[in-house]
């Protein structure tokens, strides 16, 4: 099966062995938005590290240790090509909400003054609201949300009239939505925040995974992402930011090789990016997340995004063939990115992922981590199917078929 | 169909159909309850009088399993004690997890939720709204004395 971009996913599909596995049904897993499925070189490079490589990192002289560093950092210096920044701003973390967390914690602990405003979107997930809601209670600084619109859309104008009025200090936002698969216009975004000198911080969960993504294109301070939704392993996540900004933020978590020197009368810091990495990392998750990002650029992030955007038209498509059913979010599958929620009447979402599964279809159910959105919405759930390379349209022909029986089987 | 233990046709019924449904004009008392995993909420309004449960309705938003099983709920605790009404949600713990059959007498249709125990995704769904029946309820220990705790 091959696609415009020239995606071949019947040969991708060879790569994940979970696709693979034996007995049972095929499986049709089309919930990667909320974690992906890991090819056999990620898979291999974590093993191959704890069989031939393992040791800590940064610490012996022996050659073992040396080799572990070596593989570390040179995952590193991968991970950070992969979104156009450099080694020096590339801190690994265990996941995109600590990555949130951090700039939070580190960031705004210091910076926030009572009064001052944060800007996030109705539209993020808990993992971009909670921790500035937390920062802010300690602070005195407010939390506000630009509104999304019938649309899914973001209400810019509500953003540009925020930024004149109000001391706005950070605007923290996501680069694509997790429920309504919204592609957020952030470097539109990130050049009025920061004519108003406000801190731009992008939450990439859902872009880094499935298009090119560049920190300098985007021209935000920090982009966050993590490595479980792009074929990578769980347990490592990215906080990628200009060294400006992590030059002038103090240490999130301390302990062990963070440090340049300790005393009993006070410690300094290691230089950047360890400054923010306390304690031992994440070793074979880098390993790991530095060959995911070799196999995406392998195929290519410009093919990914096409292969993925026809896809998800696609599915937009045939979804629209089942009796009744609502898309939420962007018509237009060139304004969105993988996630494709949906609404079937009188049947719901819960349900509905319980009978798909029965076919050995896996779709999410729930508020997703966005409660705010869902009241916005007026739903307290919804139906999501997203895709990632190795998914095809008969993945999608799979879940229409199960959907309509799902309906009718509801009805009585 | 292997989804039958879990969609039998009386659970399905009830979803259609579901009795009790609606809010009560002057409850006793009121409570909400709500999953935090998926977002379903089931409320309940409860009265009690002379330590038994005389009138309840219930209302929310969530899937078959949710909204069947307060159905189901309310139906078999209209008219109960509040001693029967507590022995009634805890042989529904027992059967949802496995561990005890179901008490047809106690339970009226609700012994279809046995099938749930093979879903543990589903089980919280399942006890939503028994979980509200038991905050709504006086303590067992204090239904002897009447309907005394937490009413008008």
């Amino acid at each position: 099966m091959t696609h415009a971009a020239g995606i071949e996913v019947a040969t991708l599909r060879a790569d994940f062995p979970i696709l693979n596995r034996e007995g049972g049904r095929r499986l049709v897993y089309l919930d990667s938005a909320a974690t992906s499925q890991k090819p056999w070189p990620v898979l291999g490079a974590m093993e191959n590290y704890y069989r031939e490589t393992n040791a800590n990192v940064h610490r012996g002289v022996y050659e073992l240790a040396a080799e572990a560093t070596e593989r570390f950092e040179a995952a590193r210096d991968r991970v950070a090509a992969f979104v156009g920044t450099r080694r020096e701003g590339l801190v690994f973390t265990k996941n995109a909400t600590e990555a949130l967390n951090l700039i939070a914690w580190a960031w705004g602990m210091r910076n926030l003054a009572p009064g001052d405003v944060v800007v996030t979107t109705e539209m993020e997930h808990h993992s971009n609201i909670v921790p500035w809601q937390i920062v802010a209670e300690m602070t005195g600084a407010r939390v506000l949300f630009i509104p999304v619109d019938g649309d899914g859309q973001l209400d810019l104008q509500w953003l540009s009239v925020t930024l004149r009025t109000e001391p706005v200090r950070v605007v923290s936002v996501t680069h694509v939505s997790n429920v309504l698969g919204t592609i957020n216009p952030v470097a539109e975004i990130a050049r009025s925040a920061h004519s108003y000198g406000a801190l731009v911080v992008v939450d990439g969960a859902q872009s880094v995974p499935h298009m090119p993504v560049s920190l300098a294109e985007l021209g935000c301070d920090a982009l966050v992402f993590t490595g479980h939704k792009m074929l990578g392993p769980t347990g490592i996540g990215v906080l990628a930011a200009t060294p400006e900004l992590l030059d002038g933020m103090e240490p999130f978590l301390g302990g062990g090789e963070m440090i340049s020197d300790v005393s009993t009368d006070g410690s300094t810091w290691a230089d950047l990016p360890w400054k923010f990495e306390a304690g031992t990392p994440p070793i074979a998750e880098a390993v790991g997340l530095g060959a995911a990002v070799d196999y995406l650029t392998m195929i290519g992030m410009a093919q990914v995004r096409e292969h993925e955007r026809d896809l998800t038209a696609y599915m937009m498509e045939a979804l629209a063939e089942v009796d009744g059913l609502t898309i939420l979010g962007p018509e237009d599958a060139d304004l969105r990115g993988c996630p494709v929620s949906f609404a079937i009447p009188d049947v719901h979402p819960h349900d509905v992922a319980q009978l798909v599964d029965r076919e050995g279809v896996c779709v999410r159910a729930g508020h997703h981590c966005a409660k705010p959105l869902m009241r916005t919405l007026g739903v307290t759930a919804t139906t999501r199917a997203s895709t990632h390379v190795y998914n095809g349209r008969d993945d999608v022909d799979a879940l229409v078929a199960a959907l309509q029986r799902a309906r009718n089987f509801m009805a009585g | 169909m292997g989804l039958d233990d879990l969609y039998q046709q009386i659970i399905l019924d009830h979803y259609r159909n579901p009795r009790h449904r609606g809010h009560l004009d002057d409850p006793g008392m009121s409570v909400d309850h709500q999953n935090p995993l998926c977002g379903d909420q089931v409320h309940l309004d409860v009265t009690i009088r002379d330590g038994r449960i005389v009138e309840l309705a219930h209302a929310g938003d969530g899937c078959s399993i949710s909204q069947a099983s307060a159905s189901m709920m309310s139906e078999a605790a209209h008219g109960k004690s509040i001693e029967d009404a507590h022995r009634a949600i805890d042989n529904v713990l027992a059967l949802i997890h496995g561990e005890a059959p179901a008490d047809e007498d106690l339970l009226g249709d609700a012994v279809a939720l046995e099938g749930v125990a093979k879903y543990p995704a589903r089980v919280r769904c399942a006890l939503l709204g028994w979980m509200a029946l038991r905050d709504a309820l006086p303590a067992p220990s204090h239904a002897e004395k009447g309907a005394g705790v937490g009413q008008q």
